[in-house]
């Protein structure tokens, strides 16, 4: 998909497959095209050319928007409900029967800790006491897919955990979580699969739980380390550099290691450690992106 | 089903909303002056001993005054509390949580508008029949064709609030509050221009009446009302706030409910392929 607002192209380039049944990490830079694509997906905004398909369904069909949930980044409503109120509302505008959400309404206020303010008007919730409202009513209608836009954005550490916990539960029970996210060690801790998405165009994808098999960097310190067995670590490494009695260098894969072991060992190095050292998702993330522009 | 949620939560949002309220107490407060000017009158025709065809003119033409403050606060309430509901929602992003739930756009808009529909004739009920109720029981006065004004008076209304949602669907609150009230100024200012050809018998003074009228219906409607409700007498004096020059025709009511079921379309099309 593409869209154009007058000269500006927000999105150049989406092309995206998102795997049912996952938590699916959306990132990338301010200003990267993420809220457009995702209210695109929903329906919010019309594409300028392209067309996508949630659930098998063109995207913003009302049938798919029955199986959607969807939780704003700056989530507001009618602030003089009670948290009660604003799900009955949004409840009924799913289509569900009042004696469904008579039993539902509790739940979906214990789930996201608001049992105790529940006769508050929201007016009066905080930041992040909205966000978990807004996650309720995401939630209510028990979605196929959930969307969620920056869902941790105004939570102190007990609130993230306890996003974190239901999205994951989300996904037990078979949904998708669409999640587009800011804090990259949340989506690293929570999602199955990423896409890195710049200037409008999605630049990467990957498998978060594939990412260990990918390149991989060593530190070793050992004694004894002879030229000729680093310059043998080749078949094995794309990289590696001898400082004193440390050798760093980038395995082709964490598969490779055992091997590379063995061939110090059998060159005659005294091995002291050998530490892999993954690369983080916030590493990945700089990689692709680049410098920071200031967005 | 959308439609009737979206109708029932925004008529509990318009009925919250202090604007509201402040038409309702300016009613209030008018009616208590109302009913003092018709209490003093009333004293006064007992002291000149007025003779009972005259009493009976002048209380009309008193509550013919009233019942055109009526119609001006119940304008000014429905532009004022309607101009943000669209436009507002889009901007402070209320909107994003409603238009993704499974109902098309237009039960959005429509529900909407139906919620003000009901707020709209519960405030036009008790002012207006507030107003006639005072006349009524203090003077012994009566409007012609009472029901037919009021219905006319909340065509206006409604008519007002189907153009502040069109435009609600382009622009910002504060540009659509600006284009609004300036339409119905507009029509207020050709209405009169209207009148007063009765007095200057000017043709060209007419046509641009007509022509203002046309660009927006407003006023015609209230002159119609009017028309419908003032006694006889009162309608045949040459020149009167409410005399019978250049009334508008059936045929201009009947424009003014095409204009407005004209403006609604255009706002649910516009709200269906507008990006939010």
């Amino acid at each position: 998909m593409r869209k154009e607002f007058g000269n500006k192209i927000a999105v150049r380039k989406l092309s995206l497959t998102v795997p049912r049944g996952s938590i699916f990490g959306f990132l990338g830079p301010n200003g990267a095209g993420k809220s457009t694509s995702i209210k695109m997906l929903l329906g919010l905004v019309k594409p300028t050319s392209g067309e996508a398909f949630v659930l098998g369904e063109r995207a913003g069909d009302v049938a798919v928007r029955r199986k959607i949930g969807f939780l704003p980044e700056h989530f507001r409503f009618y602030d003089w409900l009670t948290p009660a109120e604003l799900l009955r509302l949004h409840g009924r505008l799913c289509g569900m029967a009042a004696t469904k959400l008579r039993e539902r309404i509790p739940v979906m206020l214990e789930l996201v800790g608001l049992t105790p303010h529940r006769d508050k008007r929201v007016h009066d919730f905080s930041k992040g006491m909205m966000q978990r409202i807004g996650l309720a009513q995401a939630l209510i209608h028990e979605p196929e897919i959930i969307f969620l836009d920056e869902p941790t954005s105004g939570l102190d550490p007990m609130g993230r955990r306890l996003v974190r916990d239901v999205i994951r539960a989300q996904r037990e029970r078979g949904a998708t979580v669409f999640l587009n996210s800011h804090l990259l060690s949340e989506v690293e801790v929570t999602c199955d699969n990423v896409a890195f998405l710049k200037d409008g165009e999605v630049v990467a994808a990957k498998d978060l739980h594939a990412l260990g098999e990918a390149e991989i960097h060593v530190v070793v310190r050992a004694r004894h380390l002879s030229p000729q067995a680093v310059a043998g670590l080749a078949p094995w490494t794309t990289a590696a550099t001898v400082e004193g009695e440390q050798l760093t260098m980038t395995a082709r894969s964490s598969d490779l290691l055992p091997d590379v072991v063995r061939h110090l060992a059998a060159s005659g190095a005294d091995i002291y450690s050998f530490i892999p050292e993954r690369a983080s998702l916030e590493d990945l993330f700089v990689r692709i992106m680049g410098e920071d522009r200031g967005l | 089903m959308g439609c009737w949620v979206m109708a029932g939560i925004t008529f509990r949002e318009a009925a919250r909303k202090k604007i509201l309220w402040t038409a309702l107490l300016a009613g209030l407060g008018f009616l208590t002056l109302f009913g003092i000017a018709l209490h003093y009158q009333i004293e006064d025709f007992g002291a000149h001993s007025t003779a009972p065809f005259i009493r009976y003119q002048i209380l009309s033409a008193m509550l013919m005054v009233g019942l055109y403050v009526v119609d001006l606060l119940a304008v000014v309430m429905t532009i004022l509390t309607s101009v943000d509901t669209i436009s507002g929602e889009i901007s402070s992003g209320t909107i994003h949580a409603i238009a993704t739930k499974p109902i098309p756009r237009w039960q959005i808009l429509i529900g909407k508008w139906i919620g003000f529909v009901g707020m709209i004739a519960g405030f036009v009920a008790l002012t207006f029949g507030g107003t006639i109720a005072v006349a009524y029981f203090m003077g012994g006065v009566m409007p012609e064709n009472a029901f037919h004004g009021a219905l006319l008076v909340f065509l206006e209304c409604l008519l007002a609030l189907s153009v502040t949602f069109m435009f609600g669907t382009w622009f910002s609150t504060l540009t659509n509050g600006v284009i609004v009230i300036g339409l119905h100024g507009l029509a207020f200012m050709g209405g009169w221009l209207e009148q007063m050809s009765g007095f200057t018998e000017s043709a060209r003074l007419v046509a641009v009446g007509v022509v203002t009228s046309l660009i927006m219906p407003s006023e015609s409607i209230w002159r119609r009302a009017a028309f419908e409700m003032q006694t006889p007498l009162a309608g045949s004096l040459p020149f009167s706030p409410f005399a019978n020059v250049s009334i508008p025709s059936p045929t201009m009511i009947a424009y003014a409910g095409f204009y407005l079921l004209v403006a609604l379309t255009i706002a649910v099309y516009h709200f269906h392929s507008r990006d939010l």
